[in-house]
């Protein structure tokens, strides 16, 4: 039986069939009528301060949770601020649906009152997106959006709502999805799967390159399966950190600008490349001509388009990375440990990820050090930069969905809102946001949210009072000239945690950093804890931009 | 090396503005684009010219083919395809040049569509080269305006580029 309601019942009618438990957000004008429904429901609803941390929030909670997170903003200027937030989701390939007011259908086009054309202006960062121009198109365009946004590569969708369709009348019924033109692959072609297997069957070098792909799939239990059978060492990207345990003989660690030198050394020396779910990042294959020079290129990603973008690849396998690595598995027998495992051992014993301890100054690397020895379990977030290096080195990654960072886009002020996101989605784990002071203040303002609805997670800022990786840069490559990267006096943060209502700690010593986090991890409030960090603390080792993975700088602090 | 291909869409708006901006967002470049709508109204068809070598039309296919929106994309090979593009070119013609002009209408199977004291409008229909050829004659008399539909394609014999199966 079909039932009449107005398109903002609808809307929250479809958001209850695709099993949203939560929509982060914050209204104006024209979603007064969504609003008001939203009123009526049992929605669960979180006001944001700022509509990008509607966004980021949503973001984090569908890393963590692997369910479509929501957001919901204003026309105008609400939507255009969630335009960072989407760009985040889409470089990262998460599923998201963002919603956004719009004016009225006669009114568009017309430059009214917070108009702004947000299909057009998100038409490259997201997945898909729509202008509903009817409210009886309502059901078939969510039913739509949630499905485009969680299959195949996941991604954001947009769904722009003008505020007469939210009022208008509709019969409502959930259609069928229809999209000719929309055909997820779920299959792998098996002549590939089996030139594959034959390929790291015969690697005298083999090294698997593991990405975020491998976390959305839930491939993560494949890939351990088929590195142990095969022997084969395995490195992730910043994105599939945890998909492979860090602290496993066969683990490289992370690659790349950042990576650990026996990732890279080995990713040089390979003779075959098993490429999964991961899309060749710059910052991961430093300059393109040199990488991997020695190696076959197998690459398994379930969107074609990944295939051949930036590096040729000899053997292409399209299909989701669950699949294609259950596969791939029928055709790998064991493979022994040989000299290329002793080899890598040998560099991981040479080349370790380290830095030099001080007795009167905190070490970043050992804040991480100590937040992992705490708290193994804890859901990692980090804003970007030196923060983020250090969070993704020196914790130890052994579950995917438990580091959130922005990856693709490297946005600044993600991790807090993100952290939120995370925490509401996994209330049971502990939520850390691993920051820095520059990117902290980027959203800073949603110490609010996390207070006001009650939402417990932790920010350990390590603070050294500058734009640390840029000001880095400076260092290494402009001679020093800082322009404009010193922040000054970066404002008390433990006053400022608790002028919001939140709990704020600080540790200046590193006898202080372990009471520090005891209490903060103890504590059952929203926590700030300002880590006072040198300010000449540097990323190790590095990986100069545009050079090749063989040039690779161990770095003194 | 210029390539072809035929791009079958759903016809709804913004679909276009799609497609244009992931030629422009990925730095690809279109030499012509031209669309109408297929016999069933529910689908356009587009045929895209774009400059560019293999890997450049590989990505081209992947990232359209990524599009919600589009149905198909084929690669048109150049030699098993028939191609034609129309153009409507208005002409300085006097009562001195006329019949020159329209003796080069006449080789090159175009045709006047318009006439008045001052000017003639020639209609041609052709592959790229002939359009071109004709332009050039053309040039020497005054060419006043000139409208091009940019390249239609489609593969000969019995083979379709359609939204069914
Ligand atoms: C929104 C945004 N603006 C600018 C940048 C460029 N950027 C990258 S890292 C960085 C410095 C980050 O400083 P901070 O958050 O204090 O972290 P640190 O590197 O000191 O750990 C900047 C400015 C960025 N990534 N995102």
């Amino acid at each position: 039986m079909m039932v009449r309601m107005t398109g903002a019942e609808a809307i929250i009618e479809c958001l209850r069939r695709e099993g949203v438990e939560v929509i982060f957000g914050l209204p104006g004008g024209v979603l007064l009528p969504l609003y008001d429904a939203l009123y009526s429901s049992d929605m669960r609803h979180i006001l944001v301060r700022h509509e990008q941390a509607a966004a980021h929030a949503a973001d984090g909670y569908a890393r963590a949770t692997g369910r479509v997170g929501v957001c919901l903003a204003t026309s105008g200027p609400g939507a255009t601020n969630l335009v960072t937030g989407i760009a985040t989701a889409y470089m990262d390939s998460v599923p998201i649906v963002a919603m956004t007011g719009q004016v009225n259908t006669g009114l568009i086009g017309k430059d009214a009152f917070q108009e702004a054309d947000i299909t057009g202006i998100t038409m490259p960062i997201t997945k898909h997106n729509y202008l509903i121009k009817s409210s009886r198109d309502i059901p078939r365009v969510f039913r739509e959006a949630f499905y485009i946004a969680r299959t195949g590569r996941p991604g954001p969708v947009l769904i722009d709502l003008p505020r007469d369709i939210t009022v208008d009348e509709l019969e409502f019924d959930y259609p069928e999805i229809n999209l000719p033109g929309y055909n997820p692959s779920t299959k792998v072609h098996q002549l590939q799967i089996r030139r594959a297997a034959e390929a790291l069957m015969a690697a005298e070098r083999p090294v698997i390159y593991a990405g975020g792909g491998v976390r959305y799939a839930n491939a993560h239990e494949e890939l351990f399966q088929l590195a142990t059978r095969l022997n084969a060492p395995v490195t992730t990207t910043l994105m599939g950190m945890g998909c492979f345990p860090t602290d496993h003989p066969l683990s490289l660690g992370m690659l790349g600008m950042h990576g650990t030198k026996y990732a890279n050394l080995a990713v040089q020396e390979a003779d075959v490349l098993l490429a999964v779910g991961a899309r060749f990042d710059d910052r991961v294959t430093g300059k393109i001509a040199s990488f991997a020079p020695k190696a076959r290129i197998i690459h398994i990603d379930v969107d074609a388009a990944e295939i051949g973008k930036n590096v040729r690849v000899d053997i292409p396998v399209v299909g989701d990375a669950k699949i294609a690595l259950t596969e791939l598995l029928k055709h790998v027998q064991q493979r022994p440990w040989t000299e290329w495992n002793e080899k890598i051992l040998s560099w991981k014993r040479e080349y370790p990820l380290r830095y030099t301890r001080d007795e009167n100054v905190i070490k970043p690397q050992f804040v991480v050090e100590k937040i992992c020895e705490l708290c193994p379990d804890a859901i990692i977030v980090t804003e970007v930069g030196q923060n983020q290096m250090w969070a993704a080195q020196f914790f130890k990654h052994k579950d995917p969905r438990k580091f959130i960072t922005s990856g693709g886009l490297g946005t600044m002020g993600y991790g807090f809102p993100a952290a939120i996101g995370a925490k509401v989605g996994r209330p049971e784990c502990e939520v850390i946001d691993i920051a820095g002071d520059g990117s902290f203040q980027m959203n800073i303002q949603e110490l609010a949210t996390a207070v006001v609805n009650d939402i417990p997670v932790k920010i350990a800022i390590l603070n050294n009072g500058v734009l640390g990786m840029v000001r880095q840069w400076q260092t290494l490559f402009f001679g020093k000239r800082y322009s404009h990267t010193t922040l000054g006096d970066v404002p008390d943060f433990v006053k400022v945690a608790e002028a919001y209502g939140a709990v704020g700690l600080r540790a200046t010593k590193p006898s202080e950093v372990e009471d520090v986090l005891r209490e903060g991890l103890a504590s059952d409030r929203p926590t700030v804890m300002d880590f006072i960090v040198h300010r000449d603390e540097k990323v190790s080792p590095m990986v100069p931009a545009g050079a090749s993975l063989s040039e690779i700088l161990e770095l003194e602090s | 090396m210029k390539h072809t291909i035929a791009v079958i869409v759903e016809n709804k708006p913004g679909v276009l503005t799609r497609i244009s901006g992931l030629f422009s967002r990925r730095g690809f470049n279109i030499e012509s684009l031209s669309v109408g709508a297929t016999d069933n109204p529910a689908y356009s068809r587009m045929t895209i010219s774009v400059e560019g070598d293999d890997v450049v039309l590989e990505q081209v296919v992947k990232q359209l083919s990524k599009l919600i929106n589009v149905i198909r994309v084929s690669r048109l090979d150049p030699q098993e395809s028939v191609e034609r593009e129309l153009a409507i070119i208005k002409v300085s013609a006097n009562k001195d040049t006329r019949s020159e002009i329209m003796q080069i209408v006449s080789v090159f199977r175009a045709r006047i569509i318009d006439v008045s004291p001052r000017s003639l409008i020639i209609e041609v229909t052709g592959d790229e080269k002939k359009v071109d050829a004709l332009q050039q004659m053309l040039r020497q008399f005054g060419i006043k305006e000139m409208a091009r539909t940019g390249k239609v394609s489609m593969v000969r014999g019995s083979k379709v580029v359609q939204a069914g199966p």
